[in-house]
């Protein structure tokens, strides 16, 4: 099958290894993928700081871009949430109605990596080897707003030597929240100092997610107090084989 | 009172209010134990019911069908109450509502009042308004009482004391009614309650309470509670005023199959709440001998009229969006500076006060969207909270005349999207990021930002944006057909790539 690769502005610019592992582990599976070099920002950022308008030229970018996708995948549940959730109420504030039929012509194509392996393509073991004590923090948009379910679960499962323990109120949001986590500081980081806790408790030396932006959140906190944990996205662990000697 | 009436009045934002709150770890303590503990005892309840989600669906469907033909239930709703002996009042805001309800308590010569808890009388301020015509207004449930006593303000709307723990309570109790000895435990302090309480049931001619349901139908006033102080302030007086909220009304007794189902469970995670009263109009020699219902606007058909807002008025008080949120476990009701705190309050308060007034709420979320999942009523609340956000930046942009402008949140974002709009600038924004970072980043990672950012860096490291990026990786590989194995595998490291092999593998795109 043909996937067309939605990286996210965020992945392009600071976790480039995502993006790699996606590339990597969607060919060792058989797939031929493509990445649009004329794509830039969904605008989920703009769109839930309140500037919607400021948003729609990117909406209106993002549909001229993958509009002939056969497969869209991105590694970010955030961002895949951001046009299937809020695509459709840009396109009606814009009153462009071409926009609109745009919009939801694409929506039944794009997918969150997880969601793309588990549900469309049937696939949970994709022959990853990860010998490592891993935990899963699964983020607000992927749990609640697309709702990707056990699917990244059921994927780590499937990892060989992988020791998966579970993590303590893992449901619970990490305080990063975009633009929150510089507007309201000081909740986000007492949300991030539980969640920080919890991973610890878990002794894992992984945190894994389906969002990077969360992993950042997290990561960041976890670096600062040097408790030697990486944050590492799913996409990241599913690529590594055997034979990668790690 | 006065304290938080200004608060009132000139609101502090939201992240203001929260700052002081967090520092505070008695009441961050108090909270996660007590919404924990809620919690817990909600999702096992709820789990217990094979048709919740349906039962969500028909709560949401019943109050979207009320909105739609409010109009029609209210007038059907006021001829039923006066057919049974009750008389309406409109008030179309709080200082309308107050004036019917001082009327009322002035005409029967009372100057105490007792209430049954209620949040509409809190968002008109009834207490202080009866105050000026020198009527006490007298506070019968347990937590509302002893956030009277404390002079505070609710911090819950169901559990308007949950900041507070036993040892307060007593020590309160002690000093408020002049109390000697007594215990922290729960059956002592309520008692202590319970018997100051008895002689004003026993000798206040009239009482307020608030509406958690009214039937167009027949004219039928339900009020849902848990001490039985409800059941008292309804049967004992002469003279009953209840104030209701126009959203409040539902078609139908049929109705309350649904609602009352939702709401024990959700609020205080009870199959069915322990008192459940319903009135009709007067009864010669039962009950109250005059009764008064007043429906309140304020504000509500404006959110009416707005296809997005409108949802919130579905709202049936339950608190479970205040027990599942992240924020409001940590920052208490209070930083809300609104009787409707946490994520209902969220997008609410603004809603009712105007988005002027209270613009930092609907920011006052991370959409981490766990309110919307336990909502019995399907408020859609992350979509409410980013439209009114939407809403406050449209006000910031043509409301403030040039100071909105040279906001420099506004020019980021607008700047922003003007790079995200063509790839070119998006690239060279890249490049200008990894340039200005320099003096900031080491081995990878910055652990000091100038502000605004520096909010980032006090508590967390940030990751720095490595020598290549995911395109220009692409791009390299696409030129020489793949990449050394280091490079392809890529994980957890970007930094080891040749820049000069990057930006040759550019130059031949």
């Amino acid at each position: 099958m043909k996937v067309t690769l939605f990286i996210t502005c965020f992945n392009d610019t600071l976790f480039p290894q995502t993006g790699q592992a996606v590339v990597k582990l969607l060919e060792r599976l058989g797939h031929s993928v493509e990445f649009p070099l004329e794509q830039t920002c969904c605008g989920q950022m703009h769109f839930n700081t309140g500037y919607q308008r400021e948003s729609i030229p990117l909406a209106r970018h993002f549909v001229e871009v993958f509009g002939d996708a056969e497969i869209v995948v991105s590694p970010s549940a955030s961002c895949v949430g951001m046009v299937r959730e809020f695509y459709p109420r840009l396109a009606e504030v814009s009153r462009d109605p071409k926009l609109a039929r745009a919009v939801a012509a694409l929506i039944p194509r794009v997918y969150e990596l997880s969601e793309l392996l588990v549900n469309k393509l049937g696939i949970e073991d994709v022959g990853a080897y990860y010998p490592h004590r891993v935990t899963y923090h699964p983020t607000c948009h992927s749990l609640r707003m697309i709702r990707v379910g056990d699917a990244p679960l059921r994927l780590l499962r499937k990892v060989r030597s992988i020791d998966l323990v579970e993590l303590p109120n893992a449901e619970e949001c990490c305080g990063f929240g975009g633009t929150f986590a510089i507007k309201n500081a000081d909740t986000s980081m007492a949300m991030l100092g539980d969640k920080v806790r919890n991973v610890l408790d878990t002794h894992a030396e992984v945190c894994v997610a389906a969002d990077n932006s969360c992993l950042m959140q997290i990561g960041g906190a976890l670096h600062r107090q040097r408790a030697g944990v990486r944050p590492v996205h799913l996409a990241e662990i599913l690529a590594t084989t055997e034979e990668d000697g790690r | 009172m006065s304290r938080s009436n200004s608060k009132f009045h000139i609101p502090l934002t939201f992240q203001e209010s929260a700052r002081a709150a967090l520092e505070n770890t008695q009441l961050r303590r108090n909270l996660g134990k007590a919404t924990q503990t809620i919690r817990a005892k909600r999702a096992s309840v709820v789990d217990e019911l094979p048709d919740w989600q349906e039962l969500r669906e028909a709560g949401r469907a019943i109050k979207e069908r009320t909105l739609r033909h409010l109009d029609e239930y209210l007038l059907q709703l006021e001829a039923a109450v006066q057919r049974a002996g009750g008389q309406v009042h409109w008030a179309r805001d709080a200082i309308e509502a107050n004036r019917i309800v001082a009327g009322i308590v002035l005409e029967h010569g009372a100057s105490e009042v007792i209430k049954v808890k209620s949040l509409t009388t809190d968002e008109i301020r009834m207490n202080e308004a009866l105050g000026q015509h020198g009527v006490t207004a007298i506070e019968t449930d347990l937590a509302e009482l002893i956030i009277q006593l404390a002079h505070e303000e609710s911090s819950h709307i169901l559990v308007p004391a949950i900041h507070k723990n036993r040892a307060e309570i007593r020590t309160l109790f002690m000093h408020t009614l002049g109390i000697s000895e007594l215990s922290d435990e729960p059956a002592e302090l309520a008692a202590v309650a319970r018997r100051y309480l008895r002689t004003k049931f026993l000798s206040v001619p009239v009482a307020t309470s608030g509406v958690n349901f009214a039937v167009a139908a027949t004219g039928t006033i339900a009020v849902v509670e848990s001490e039985g102080n409800g059941r008292m302030c309804l049967t004992l007086p002469e003279v009953l005023i209840s104030i209701m909220g126009i959203e409040k009304v539902i078609p139908g007794w049929q109705d309350f199959e649904v609602f009352l189902q939702l709401l024990p469970r959700s609020s205080t995670g009870e199959r069915m709440n322990p008192y459940t009263s319903f009135w009709t109009g007067v009864h010669p020699g039962d009950g109250p001998q005059a009764f008064h219902l007043v429906l309140l606007d304020n504000g509500r058909s404006r959110v009416l009229a707005d296809h997005i807002g409108r949802q919130t008025l579905n709202c049936i008080r339950c608190s479970a969006c205040l027990n599942v949120c992240p924020v409001y476990e940590r920052t208490g009701g209070h930083a809300y500076n609104s009787v409707y705190p946490g994520p209902i309050g969220a997008i609410l308060t603004p809603q009712l006060l105007g988005v002027e007034r209270a613009g930092s709420l609907p920011y006052a979320s991370s959409l981490c969207g766990a309110c919307y999942d336990v909502c019995p009523v399907k408020i859609n609340i992350p979509e409410v909270l980013v439209h009114l956000r939407a809403q406050v930046v449209r006000h910031k942009q043509t409301s403030e005349g040039i100071k909105g402008k040279l906001d420099p949140e506004a020019i980021g974002m607008r700047l922003l999207a003007r790079v995200f709009r063509s790839p070119e600038r998006y690239e060279q924004a890249q490049k200008l990021a990894r340039l200005g970072q320099i003096p900031f980043a080491r081995r990878g990672i910055i652990e000091r930002l100038p502000p605004p950012l520096n909010v980032w860096t006090t508590m967390r490291d940030l990751q720095a944006v490595p020598r290549q990026t995911f395109r220009d990786w692409w791009r390299k590989r696409r030129v020489f057909g793949s990449v050394p194995k280091a490079d392809a595998d890529g994980v957890g490291d970007a930094d080891g790539v040749d820049a000069e092999a990057a930006a040759a593998g550019r130059r031949n795109v």
